[in-house]
């Protein structure tokens, strides 16, 4: 039982890195109906700015503003730097390719996403950095033989209340509905007078800053990074993002959830090297059986 | 346009074409008696990737299915290689046809339930299954596959008492392979068959609404593709005499997937270009060599902006609407 438990805490934990990036691929998914390969790397490079802010920052907000105020500079300065970075790739890299063709833009953002992780190999260096223990909440609630770290509350938290807003912002608000238009029909939504090059770079800032909230937070809980972690991230957010259905907001949290679930139980009661076996083979199970994803709905095929 | 429509015309006579054909075969077949040791590899190279290419240009080239686990059947085919020889000793040579049959069969079952997800969906399968392929290795299952330090100690092939040896040995093995396979994918794209792939590829509903069975066709251009990269991977196993899981990882799958844009969707010159510039790349940039995957990626972005259809495209409705008339 006691394992379970601290399986399920640990699986939210991850849940909820996978949903903060499977929400990017989702958003600009829905409305261009492209997979946004650099978006794991933007996740990575997030990482990295969050890290050298608290390194770099450390005197100096550390001392003024504490720990909390160094976290909260950490992580909009990797959200506002990572949103930046989103907006120039789609601005260079995917506006002026994709009227040409789906297969050009999937190169293309293949092309970008080999791009971003050698330059954080290049600036950062190839060997792992480490998040040192004085900018990570250390604290921890013990219950029993329970442990619920403050860093686990702190991410479940956050994760809700963001993806909270997010929800409330796209399903509540004109601009969300205008989100929704585009997303269901590009260019019946733009003769409806909806500017859709916002809703796409509302889709390239937002998506990228989250994913690099959860960098930071990924830094924080495994206490290293690398510059190949946004492949892995990637990859199993992507997953996340399928087994919930592509394209809506909730879609992506539930396969977030099932997916970190799904890891921790498998590396709890299995096995933990065979686990992204069972991952993928979720994938592959949910793919031939419900394509559309767990509350996708069903989409006619265009002839 | 009309100089273009000319230099288009020029291109398809007959004797140009040939007489290009025969020049290339001719640098090709001198090219390891004058260049050095380290150059006829980069040359096997080529050829190398030039065969996955091929097998993979089948796939997303000729029917438009997105592969982007490729590297996985050329896995299959390195470690039916490295284990069958290493364990039963049976020649690597014989196992060339061994290893395209178990790439071919394995990619038969795996894509069986797949093959009827469209676009993305089949692009993110495949990429699961290269990395379920790549972790299965990785995890020793049985004892089988050595974990991550891989096979060791796989024989050089032999031919009529010839043992494969040299750099100039491995580059006519390859290049041999490659120019077999390109002229049966030749003969298979002017034919019915090729025909059917490429409508499945420029609409799939319509192929199906004219009788064209769609699902078998998409399975046997899986199951050839990765044929040709069973291939691929005997060969390569023969010539690092070692196999292991990193040689097979996503980057692998992205490069062919690049090898067969860059070059142009079915065409047959276009990816041995792609193969050529994929490998040549990180030659000429070796000066700078920590920041070449980095101008790959931007290489990659400027090509598809450039020139969508790839470098060498082929040109098929010219030679289409061409042969109507002369007909």
């Amino acid at each position: 039982m006691l394992t379970f438990l601290q399986q399920l805490l640990n699986g939210l934990t991850i849940s909820s890195f996978y949903a903060f990036v499977a929400l990017g691929y989702s958003l600009v998914y829905a409305i261009l109906k492209l997979i946004n390969f650099a978006h794991g790397d933007l996740f990575g490079l997030g990482a990295y700015v969050g890290y050298t802010v608290f390194v770099y920052a450390f005197g100096v907000i550390g001392s003024v503003l504490g720990l909390w105020g160094l976290l909260v500079a950490g992580f909009v300065a990797a959200a506002l730097a990572t949103a930046g970075a989103g907006l120039a790739i789609e601005r260079v890299a995917y506006r002026p390719i994709y009227p040409i063709g789906r297969l050009p833009a999937v190169v293309s953002a293949l092309g970008m996403s080999i791009f971003l992780s050698n330059f954080l190999m290049a600036v950062w260096g190839p060997r792992y950095l480490a998040y040192q223990d004085a900018f990570i909440p250390g604290g921890f609630w013990q219950i029993g033989d329970f442990r619920i770290r403050i860093l686990q509350v702190l991410i479940l938290l956050s994760s809700l209340v963001l993806l909270g807003i997010l929800y409330f912002l796209v399903e509540r608000t004109t601009f969300g509905a205008a989100i929704r238009a585009v997303a269901l029909d590009r260019e019946t939504a733009a003769l409806m007078g909806i500017d859709f090059l916002r809703v796409i770079r509302f889709a390239f800032a937002m998506g990228p800053a989250l994913g690099a909230i959860a960098g930071v937070f990924v830094g924080m809980y495994y206490r290293q990074i690398n510059f190949t972690m946004g492949w892995v991230y990637g990859l199993k957010a992507f997953t996340a993002t399928i087994m919930g259905g592509i394209g809506n907001i909730p879609g992506a949290m539930v396969g977030g959830v099932l997916l970190g679930l799904l890891e921790a139980m498998t590396a709890g009661y299995i096995s933990a090297a065979w686990k992204d076996v069972f991952v993928f083979a979720a994938l592959m199970l949910m793919l031939i059986f419900r394509p559309t994803g767990l509350l996708g709905e069903k989409v006619a095929e265009k002839v | 346009m009309r100089w273009l429509g000319k230099r288009r015309a020029w291109c398809s006579k007959k004797w140009v074409r040939l007489a290009f054909l025969v020049v290339a075969l001719a640098l090709l077949l001198s090219f390891p008696f004058r260049a050095s040791r380290y150059w006829v590899d980069v040359g096997f190279y080529v050829g190398l990737y030039a065969l996955l290419g091929l097998g993979l240009n089948v796939i997303l080239g000729e029917v438009g299915l997105f592969n982007l686990g490729h590297a996985a059947f050329w896995a299959l085919g390195a470690y039916t290689t490295a284990i069958l020889n290493v364990r039963f000793g049976i020649p690597t040579l014989a196992l060339l046809p061994v290893s395209a049959l178990v790439a071919a069969g394995c990619a038969w079952l795996i894509s069986f339930p797949i093959i009827h997800l469209r676009g993305d969906y089949l692009c993110i399968v495949t990429i699961a299954l290269g990395e379920i392929v790549r972790l299965v290795l990785i995890n020793n299952p049985g004892g089988l596959t050595g974990g991550p330090n891989g096979v060791v100690g796989i024989a050089r092939p032999v031919i009529a008492g010839h043992v494969i040896r040299t750099p100039t040995d491995f580059y006519f093995l390859v290049w041999a392979v490659v120019a077999i396979c390109a002229l049966a994918l030749r003969q298979l794209q002017r034919s019915r068959l090729g025909r059917a792939w490429n409508y499945i590829r420029e609409d799939e509903i319509a192929a199906e609404a004219m009788g064209v069975d769609v699902r078998s066709l998409k399975l046997l251009a899986f199951v050839l593709g990765a044929a040709a990269a069973g291939l691929a991977g005997n060969i390569f196993a023969a010539k690092m005499r070692m196999v292991s899981p990193d040689s097979f990882t996503f980057i692998e799958s992205c490069l062919m997937f690049s090898i067969v844009l860059l070059g142009g969707m079915g065409s047959i010159p276009g990816t041995i270009l792609g193969a050529a510039l994929v490998v040549l790349f990180p030659e000429i940039f070796r000066p700078v060599a920590q920041y070449r995957l980095l101008f790959f990626g931007l290489a990659l972005a400027a090509t598809m902006y450039f020139r969508p259809g790839g470098l060498w495209p082929r040109r098929r409705t010219m030679e289409f609407l061409m042969g109507q008339v002369e007909r």
